[in-house]
């Protein structure tokens, strides 16, 4: 048992540091400070940089363009990347869409898409839930209708983050509806620009634009974009969900949160002094730290146990750490005072549910807080709501 | 990166295992823990025997060449059997006296690790009110010639043992000093903790004294052995936390109402899950507070133990209550073990500082950069 990083490990850190350090844009390390939902314009130029570098895409195979690392080595990786502020990247294709393509997709599929997401030059979204299939996916109603070379895709996904940027979609549609739900399940894959499709942004309790809408209306699309068997898609999408929930511990994002709100607490003062010297605050980060210490540590035993530690373990990490990212977002917000309850829009522009021109007395490192505080309400919820992973850690864990 | 036990750490886990199926079951325990001294000394020659009191030193310091890891594992087993025995105070006494080396501490802790003698440690004082760092005893005098007094309490094992470990403030701050148990000027008065340990309050009127460490090498030596104590103490709680759990899953299985298993309903699901959550999470931090103490950084390595001590500080007590409450009326009655789990960990959660005393041990030390990395 050695529960500690190694002398490589360690070497690795500042290498990918040193990386960090030069390429960074100062634009994108300025817009991850804030930590608003990223553009595509800077996800795409970090993409470029480092798919040069042959570290765009860590965690997939080599044959693909991985670059060959361990769990830990990606682990660190990550961390990194949001201790820099660098910005946080596009999950849906590199981390959930792609394992599915290499794993299950067609030869022509794996190689027609895999080294655009790896470079970044096309964004992919999931076509998932829908407005009455939420947690119980398999009920899902999206119809594709066998026509000749052709489905037919008729219905409606909703929840699709990062649906405005996507170029093509990795959707589920139902193609038998005679078998039980899951067997009828096919994967689908979609051009945006496909006629019939229709997107309607979903602005959320933060005034931000991550999520949307899209209805297909008798929507071509060639069978040759079925991924893997017609019928097998509920096996691809618990396939993928399952990675979903182990990355979704975002143990790096909260470190780097945590970090950040410790600058924070230096510069705000409370009865003339820094609040970092408040004995109750003192208590309350101390408090979200060391449970994200012990996180963190979590994950890295499933990343040392070999693949992708399984879904109950996934599904502990998820849970507690999707209670973090709320923790420590509500704790920074609660560093402002009172002066937490502004509106402070996005200084660069983005997110602008309304063409206002207010700009309340919020410190410049108060930007984002209680955006990011709002929107973290849904961490609780995506990825399979925290009521679903406590059911399924009774029933797999447990036994119960 | 490694979280695997290797084949040596597994053999001294199943050497405990076996000890505790065969010496330790629940009508042996009870014979035990209803007697006078509430241990049996017998026990203790076994653990000796087995190489148990020394599985977690290192060689120079006269043990068998392990560490954190080694005494983890053992209290775990012993958690896990609700042994009484006062394993933590010997890993407190031997590590302090490890830290301090020299003449007198290396010969002695020799002696301990045969089970020949047994020294425990009297650091605490009610107004420190778990914490170790608060010394109001008082010492004159060096070397052989010392003298302290004051009162210590809540010192484990103070009834079998020969010598005591005691902290004491003289004119250059707090010293170590080695006091006979039973010698003149100690007065010895004995009482027992809610999880059926026996401990004493120890009155101390110019006992003679032998000087163990004065100055800065005492408070280093204390603070080296407190920080092993605790990785210890959590080892011991999971060990209890792991036996409640599953205890109350298979309750949970068979226990029969309104015509179905109670396992079935969603609401006791969701609160095991809590419970599985919560264990896991305690066994994560433990994992990194022990991969510190394999490391040399003393100030990150405190900083751990203490974030360690705060998470089973709270975990512990949640997993131990709500195996209570999933239980029902049986959970709280003497003759059912998860009674006996809860009274541990509702000691331990107190034993050597609370969660409040731990979180701000680390957030002191984050504030000085010692984060184990």
């Amino acid at each position: 048992m050695q529960p500690a990083y190694s002398e490589q490990d360690r070497a690795f850190r500042q290498e990918i540091k040193d990386f960090v350090a030069k390429m960074l844009p100062a634009d994108l390390a300025r817009r991850g400070r804030y930590d608003y939902h990223p553009r595509r314009d800077d996800q795409a130029r970090w993409a470029r940089i480092l798919a040069d570098k042959g570290w765009s895409v860590p965690h997939w195979p080599q044959a693909y363009g991985g670059p060959g690392w361990t769990g830990v080595q990606r682990f660190i990786f990550e961390e990194e990347m949001r201790l820099a502020y660098a910005p946080t990247m596009d999950r849906i294709g590199p981390e959930l869409v792609a394992p599915v393509l290499y794993t299950y997709g067609s030869e022509e599929q794996r190689q027609l898409y895999l080294p655009a997401i790896r470079t970044g030059e096309t964004f992919w979204a999931q076509g998932f839930s829908e407005p009455g299939a939420g947690s119980d996916l398999s009920s899902l109603r999206t119809r594709a209708d066998r026509d000749g070379d052709h489905y037919i895709v008729n219905g409606q996904k909703t929840w699709t983050t990062e649906g405005q940027h996507a170029d093509l979609m990795f959707i589920l549609v139902r193609t038998d509806a005679a078998v039980k739900p899951q067997a009828g399940i096919s994967a689908l894959i979609v051009d945006l620009q496909s006629p019939g499709i229709t997107r309607r942004p979903i602005w959320t309790i933060d005034e931000g634009l991550s999520v949307n809408e899209f209805f297909f209306d008798d929507v071509r699309v060639p069978v040759g974009n079925l991924v893997g068997e017609e019928g097998a898609g509920w096996t691809y999408a618990k396939f993928l969900l399952a990675n979903e929930r182990t990355t979704s511990a975002e143990v790096p994002h909260t470190k780097r949160d945590i970090a950040q709100l410790r600058e924070i607490a230096r510069v705000e003062t409370k009865n003339g002094r820094p609040l970092i010297e408040d004995a109750r605050f003192r208590s309350s980060l101390a408090r979200i730290e060391i449970d994200t210490l012990a996180l963190e540590t979590a994950v890295l035993r499933a990343l040392t146990a070999g693949g992708h530690g399984g879904g109950a373990v996934a599904s502990l990490v998820k849970v507690r750490g999707s209670e973090l990212r709320q923790r420590i977002a509500d704790l920074a917000v609660d560093a402002l005072g009172d002066h937490g309850v502004a509106v402070r829009l996005d200084p660069e522009g983005e997110h602008r549910m309304f063409a206002d021109g207010l700009t309340p007395p919020v410190p410049d490192h108060g930007v984002g807080l209680s955006a990011k505080a709002l929107f973290r309400r849904a961490t609780t919820i995506y990825g399979g709501a925290n009521e679903i992973q406590r059911t399924l850690i009774a029933k797999t864990v447990l036994e119960l | 990166m490694d979280f695997d036990m290797s084949s040596e750490q597994d053999a001294l886990r199943d050497s405990v295992r076996r000890f505790i199926d065969r010496e330790y079951d629940w009508e042996k325990r009870f014979a035990v823990i209803r007697s006078h001294e509430g241990v049996d000394p017998a026990h203790w020659a076994t653990f000796a025997e087995l190489g148990w009191l020394g599985a977690g030193l290192s060689e120079e310091a006269g043990g068998f060449g392990g560490g954190a890891i080694e005494n983890a594992l053992i209290a775990q087993e012993l958690g896990r059997g609700l042994v009484t025995e006062p394993f933590v105070a010997h890993v407190l006494a031997t590590q302090t006296l490890a830290a301090i080396g020299g003449e007198t501490a290396g010969p002695l802790i020799g002696a301990m690790v045969t089970g020949e003698t047994r020294v425990v440690p009297a650091f605490q004082e009610e107004a420190g009110r778990g914490d170790w760092r608060v010394v109001g005893a008082s010492s004159t005098g060096e070397g052989k010639g010392a003298t302290v007094s004051g009162t210590k309490t809540l010192v484990e094992g103070a009834s079998s043992a020969e010598r005591l470990i005691v902290s004491a403030r003289s004119a250059e701050g707090v010293g170590l000093y080695l006091v006979d148990a039973k010698g003149a000027g100690v007065v010895q008065s004995l009482y027992r903790t809610v999880d059926n340990r026996r401990v004493a309050d120890i009155a101390l009127t110019d006992a003679p004294a032998i000087t163990l460490a004065s100055g800065p090498a005492a408070q280093a030596a204390i603070e080296q052995g407190i920080d092993h104590a605790l990785v210890t103490l959590c080892g011991e709680a999971l060990g209890l936390m792991d036996a409640a759990l599953w205890a109350t899953r298979d309750y949970l299985k068979v226990r029969k109402q309104f015509g179905t298993a109670i396992g079935t309903f969603q609401a006791l699901q969701h609160r095991m899950a809590d419970m599985l959550i919560e264990t896991e999470m305690a066994r994560s931090i433990l994992y990194h507070a022990l991969g510190a103490m394999a490391g040399d950084d003393r100030a990150a390595q405190s900083t751990a133990a203490s974030a360690a001590k705060q998470v089973f500080s709270t975990a512990g007590l949640f997993v131990g209550g709500q195996a209570i409450q999933l239980h029902g009326g049986i959970g709280v009655t003497e003759e059912l073990d998860i009674s006996h789990y809860y009274r541990r960990l509702f000691v331990i959660a107190r034993q050597f500082g609370d969660a409040d005393l731990h979180g701000d041990r680390f957030a002191h030390g984050v504030d000085h950069g010692a984060l184990a990395a």
